[in-house]
């Protein structure tokens, strides 16, 4: 094993700074907290907490020092037990029932996410060190394979790639039972159902994005056309199924492929005059097509009523039957809804599990599609443009049309999340549609990793999920939003998981790659 | 026989600039056309004009094989790749860097897969996709054992030393197919054993192929050794048209571009001033009055 020399006088002076910054960073920031006490405010001290944090932060940082000296074996020997002793904290009322609750005393930290985030970040030291181990094993076999220029991310990167197949099926399952874990709430939902709408987001831009390289500041304007297409004709309060006179709005499963292709269309028809744009003029107009759309939606209040929105979107029904309780629109006569149908009690909780899976189902069709196209002509052909343009129209390729077919079909599934989204909130206004959206969107894209389609998934559980777990840290949450941030653009600049697989290989990975005998086509 | 390309009249104008003058020439199929001519003659322009980048100011661009024509000056770009294959390398290199070997050679043929996937909509599906790509990696596998790169098919093109990525850009060019290949100083930047490895890859292809080749080369050993017919521009001008041996001892190119150092061969009029120059006195300026 390649272990390089510990200087102990180095490592002191690296802890000693540590224990320095993190003490004077938290003492400012969680050392004093104002109260409010009847007759005034007063200064109250956190100094466990400032004290917990500094050995956290030292502890944490003295192992990042073995593990950069390629020392994981203390790292894991002590990372287990420690993870193991603060789960035994942490769970410590479900394991010796009310008594076991004064152990908790014992635990740094008050806030309870704050104790499980560094449970699970110090389970995550100890199997980043076995890992580590083990790369350190079989480099020490095959020397010839070490590689100078790989980061340790860069080859994490390449593994998950290689591994996305399992992962992917780990993740679809760990999300196919999540409704149905026990700890699980009906807030717990709702963020799985707005998580697997940015994912789903992600998976639409990564297309624009990731593949064909054009970089989309306006993604939420086809987000906003789709929303509004599905609520024109899905609300009975819509002003266009007045216009014709229609009074019944019609199903959501009708809507949906009308609201894509509307979205398709509107991402076409702005392809058309902005794809002779490149690179940041391409983003800078995109931007201000969004900015387009929603004030349109603003304005056209004939169409679209305006700021005030339209309500009373459905929403999603099954064989014809309303998941919620409600009125016929043209009898005025109580309907029979779904859960009566089948015999159930209603339950908010149902409805919303209903609309996970849709939602579940509807980002796996835009994964789904993306992974096969990329192995099609047309996806190579994006990737092939995102690389040099000049060169793919010397190959014969047409540029605008495989353009607009990415920005088209990036467009459509950002109009079939929209109306999800619609049919989710049952009301839509241009507020939802500003351009934090498209921000949000592509900081997912960015994050995770140009064209990675798990990175996605990461980075939208990472800036969407946990802020809103976080919401009891109430404006720290947006301070990790950022830092975050700023971590990822320092640390990994091209995103978390930035690997690039090969769309078609001549020789199998698994039989050795210098083997030109043995050649396989496809996969 | 009539020729794979002629060109008529080609003219080509940036605003004052006359890039090319008047330029005529015919390139025939199944022989490898070289334009030489001194940095700045208009060379890579012609090429540009020929595959699309530019349109022509006055010109006719006749392509014509098989009984099917096509005229190249009114074709967008892509299309006189498409439709007409004219296949082409850059000056400076232009693979996709980041896809690999394999990949570049397999985007090359594109437009055939493209209908074989039924424009994605079949391929979706996985319907009759299948042995189409199979073949197009056949195709990029006789390519790849041509330029002995069968081993890096999977690394990324930008991983390839120089000299191999040159050839790949070559192996991409003919994967589309062309009926004519045109090239961009294909040895700028190779060793003399690169150099020679090129010229063996082009006269296999002239064989092997059948098809034109029109090549924009400094490197003389290459240009003399493989080409069948050379042109000379200087200064947006066509100076000299034939084979080798003829362009060798033609004296306008000598002039303009192999002679500057042979003094017999300069028109009398620069020898008188040259020969002034040397005389001169050493001691001072001739010029100023004393």
């Amino acid at each position: 094993m390649a272990a390089a020399a510990l200087d102990p006088r180095s490592i002191v002076k690296e802890l000693g700074v540590t224990a320095l910054i993190i003490g004077a960073l938290t003492l400012t920031v969680v050392g004093f907290h104002i109260k409010d006490i009847p007759g005034g405010i007063s200064l109250e001290t956190r100094l466990m907490d400032v004290l917990a944090a500094v050995i956290v932060g030292v502890v944490g940082r003295g192992w990042l020092i073995l593990l950069r000296h390629g020392r994981p074996v203390p790292v894991y020997a002590t990372a287990f037990p420690i993870a193991a002793l603060l789960l035994v904290g942490l769970l410590s009322e479900t394991l010796f029932g009310a008594g076991g609750a004064s152990l908790k005393a014992y635990l740094p930290f008050q806030a309870a996410i704050v104790q499980w985030i560094v449970t699970i970040t110090t389970l995550g030291f100890g199997i980043a060190a076995l890992v580590r181990r083990r790369q350190l094993i079989a480099d020490a076999r095959h020397p010839e394979s070490v590689s100078g220029d790989e980061t340790f991310m860069d080859r994490v990167s390449a593994g998950v790639q290689h591994s996305s197949l399992p992962l992917g099926i780990g993740m679809f399952v760990i999300a196919a039972v999540f409704p149905f874990l026990p700890f699980v709430n009906l807030q717990h939902l709702d963020i799985g159902v707005l998580v697997l709408t940015y994912i789903m987001l992600g998976w639409g831009l990564n297309i624009v994005v990731g593949l064909a390289g054009l970089l989309d500041l306006g993604y939420v304007a086809f987000y906003a056309v789709g929303a509004y297409s599905f609520a024109l004709l899905a609300s009975p309060d819509s002003p266009l199924l007045a216009e014709l006179g229609i009074q019944q709005g019609l199903s959501f499963w009708v809507c949906l492929p009308i609201a894509g292709f509307m979205a398709a269309m509107a991402g076409v028809t702005l392809g058309f005059p902005v794809l002779r744009l490149r690179g940041d003029y391409l983003a800078i107009v995109t931007l201000g097509f969004g900015e387009m759309i929603r004030v349109v939606l603003q304005n056209f209040y004939s169409l679209t009523k305006g700021p005030d929105g339209i309500s009373n979107i459905p929403p999603p029904t099954i064989f014809g039957y309303s998941t919620q309780p409600k009125m016929d629109d043209v009898t005025m006569q109580n309907t029979t809804d779904f859960h009566q149908w089948v015999g159930w009690k209603f339950d908010q909780v149902d409805t919303t599990i209903f609309l996970f899976y849709i939602i579940l189902v509807m980002a796996l069709v835009t994964n789904f599609f993306t992974l096969r196209v990329r192995k099609l002509p047309v996806g190579r052909a994006w990737e092939a443009l995102r690389e040099d343009e000049i060169a793919c129209r010397s190959l014969g390729i047409n540029p605008t049309n495989t353009k607009l077919t990415a920005f088209g079909l990036g467009a459509m599934f950002g109009g079939f999340a929209g109306s999800f989204f619609a049919t989710r909130q049952t009301f839509v206004s241009p507020e939802s549609f500003t351009f934090i959206e498209s921000a949000v969107i592509l900081a997912i894209v960015v994050l995770g990793g140009f064209g990675s389609q798990i990175g996605v998934v990461v980075a939208a559980i990472v800036l969407i999920g946990l802020p809103e777990l976080f919401r009891e840290l109430q404006e720290y949450r947006m301070l990790f939003f950022g830092a975050s941030m700023v971590i990822i653009m320092l640390w990994r600049p091209r995103g978390l998981l930035a690997h690039r697989e090969p769309t078609i290989r001549l020789h199998s990975l698994r039989r050795g790659r210098r083997d030109p005998a043995t050649a396989e086509a496809g996969r | 026989m009539t020729a794979l390309l002629s060109v008529e009249h080609l003219t080509m104008r940036f605003g004052g600039l006359v890039a090319i003058d008047d330029v005529s020439f015919s390139a025939n199929d199944a022989e490898i056309t070289a334009i030489i001519g001194p940095n700045g003659a208009g060379k890579t322009t012609v090429f540009n004009c020929l595959t699309g980048f530019y349109k022509p100011t006055v010109g006719r661009l006749h392509l014509a094989k098989g009984g099917e024509e096509w005229l190249l000056e009114r074709m967008e770009g892509f299309r006189i790749a498409r439709d007409a294959g004219v296949g082409r390398t850059f000056q400076n290199i232009r693979l996709f860097p980041k896809m690999t070997v394999l990949e570049n050679l397999i985007v090359a043929q594109h437009n055939k897969l493209m209908r074989a996937s039924g424009y994605t909509v079949r391929g979706l599906f996985g319907l009759g996709y299948k042995k189409a790509e199979y073949d197009a990696v056949d195709l990029a596998r006789y390519w790849l054992e041509k330029i002995g790169l069968v081993d890096r098919a999977d690394d990324d093109a930008e991983s390839l030393p120089y000299g191999d990525q040159r050839r790949l850009e070559i192996a991409r060019a003919m994967c589309t197919e062309p009926i004519l290949l045109c090239l961009d100083e294909p040895a700028a930047g190779l060793n003399p054993r690169e150099s020679a490895a090129l010229n063996d890859l082009l006269l296999d292809i002239k064989k092997e192929q059948k098809i034109g080749l029109l090549l924009i080369e400094h490197d003389m050993s290459v240009v003399m050794r493989i080409s069948d017919h050379i042109i000379v521009l200087d200064h947006g001008k066509k100076i000299s048209d034939g084979d080798p041996e003829a362009v060798r001892n033609d004296p306008a190119v000598i002039r303009a571009y192999l002679g500057e150092e042979e003094d017999e061969d300069l028109p009398e009029i620069v020898a008188q001033d040259l020969g002034e120059i040397d005389a001169r006195p050493k001691g001072g300026d001739p010029e100023r009055p004393s």
